[in-house]
């Protein structure tokens, strides 16, 4: 028997499945999330900065001047579930998140040619009453008038080690907007993508679409963002260029006053650092390293 | 040829039917460690999906595993592992063909403990190098065998980059250790 049929002899299921990682470089593609979610156990620290305008010219040194941040972090209490709280100082807004992964993509050993994700977010606005523009004198400031959500169900694909896609539909209810004709609920789909260069190195991009005859949207914009994506060791950077201002759903899908055209783009930039806080398999790579020793 | 003769070289025609000579051993879960020890890192990544065939007659012997199969204590190394140096998404397996050389002498299909040569050629990244190195077999009458070695290979051998930044974290010579056991197909 030739030597190449030996591990024939074991049958087709004697290598396993193996699914796709690293569609993405981070959880988010640029302002929202990607198929990614955070490993078991691990912590993920992440820093978000849009700067001012970059058309608001030399004075404010194109936008750098100003700065609009959030600090958020997500935790893998699963491979494929995730949460998250962050603060940004754009209303002063508190959100929490619970992403999970219901679909994986399979490379070998099994058949799915998705990635589906589903992701819950809260925001709560902690202006206070007098501070929120479209309240009117006397009127009870109610928590709930705070609140806002976003559910999103992200389906994409990694076609090839250098290209990834994805479509994410969803809808953003806000407890209460600013006029009667003013729709509470909006539906939208965001489209991202990326492109690897090097190693190390991606391009990316991303486009939420708020599908239209849903109430007056004037001023605001859909959200276009572009950007570059540099992994070093523990970290990720995300340079990029945004005409949103807000980093959480509600912010950037349904509030983003930026013409991108008109030169109201962001330079802003993420930065994620993970930490392992919990090995799963500890105990068991703890047992095989001692025989090799 | 007289009869005698003519008999006896029929029932040595006969001899592989009633031998053990085809016998074949399998495993799926064999466990693959590999350890590397550089000044700024210690990284340990453990493989506990590795399929391999043998044959102790022949001495033939095969290994493949995914490397996508390899687990660390860090997701990100993992994943780094993976993206950045092994290329899994090109290079997903690594497979070794060869055989296993008995001492001068030596039944393999015997009980008891066996020192064994082993010899081939080891494929990582798509690189193929031929590897030599020993081992130890040990039969059980039940038909069990286990098999475990240790050797070392080299990232670069294997056309395995490793940027100068992180030259400090990943050994040059990274040493790896078998530990399979085998029951027969």
């Amino acid at each position: 028997m030739a030597q190449d049929d030996l591990l024939d002899l074991l049958g087709t299921d004697s290598l396993t499945k193996s699914y796709s990682t690293a569609s993405f470089k981070s959880t988010r593609v640029i302002n929202g999330h990607s198929i990614e979610n955070v490993a078991h156990g691990v912590l993920d620290f992440r820093i978000s900065h849009r700067m001012g305008f970059v058309n608001e010219g030399v004075s404010n040194f194109f936008g750098l001047d100003q700065a609009t941040i959030r600090l958020g972090l997500d935790y893998g209490i699963t491979d494929r579930i995730m949460v998250g709280i962050g603060r940004s100082s754009y209303q002063k807004t508190l959100d929490g998140l619970v992403k999970y992964k219901l679909l994986k993509q399979c490379d070998a050993g099994c058949s799915m040619p998705v990635t589906l994700v589903l992701v819950a977010t809260t925001a709560m606005t902690t202006l206070s009453a007098e501070q929120v523009p479209w309240y009117g004198e006397g009127r009870q400031d109610y928590l709930t008038h705070r609140l806002s959500y976003n559910f999103q169900a992200v389906l994409g694909r990694k076609f090839s080690d250098d290209f990834s896609f994805q479509l994410s539909p969803g809808l953003v209810h806000r407890n209460l907007v600013a006029t009667e004709a003013e729709r509470n609920d909006l539906l939208n789909v965001g489209f991202g993508g990326r492109a690897k260069v090097s190693k190390r190195v991606a391009i990316t991009g991303e486009y939420f679409y708020v599908l239209p005859d849903q109430g007056p949207r004037d001023p605001f914009h859909n959200s276009l963002a572009l950007g570059v994506d540099i992994e070093t060791g523990g970290h990720v950077f995300q340079l990029q260029f945004t005409n949103s201002t807000g980093m959480f759903e509600r912010a950037f899908i349904t509030e983003t006053t930026g013409d991108f055209f008109n030169g109201d783009i962001h330079f802003g930039f993420n930065i994620s650092r993970v930490f392992t806080i919990y090995d799963p398999k500890a105990k068991a790579r703890r047992k095989a390293a001692e025989q090799v020793k | 040829m007289n009869q005698v003769q003519a008999l006896f070289c029929a029932s040595l025609a006969l001899l592989p039917l009633l031998s053990n000579a085809q016998d074949k051993y399998g495993s799926r879960d064999g466990e693959i460690t590999f350890f590397s020890q550089a000044p700024l890192e210690d990284i340990t990544a453990v493989n506990r999906k590795a399929a391999s065939v043998f044959v102790p007659a022949s001495g033939a012997l095969e290994f493949s595993t995914l490397i996508k199969a390899f687990e660390f204590e860090k997701a990100l190394m993992q994943e780094h592992f993976n993206e950045n140096y092994m290329e899994s998404g090109a290079f997903p397996k690594a497979t070794f063909k060869g055989r296993l050389v008995a001492e001068e002498g030596d039944d393999l299909t015997k009980s008891g403990t066996h020192s064994v040569g082993v010899e081939g050629v080891l494929t990582i990244h798509g690189v193929e190098k031929p590897l030599s190195t020993t081992g130890t077999l040990e039969v059980t009458s039940d038909g069990k065998i286990k098999a475990t070695s240790k050797f070392s290979v080299s990232p670069e051998d294997h056309g395995i980059s490793i940027p100068g930044v992180v030259r400090e974290k990943i050994a040059k010579e990274i040493s790896i250790s078998v530990n399979i056991s085998y029951a027969k197909l």
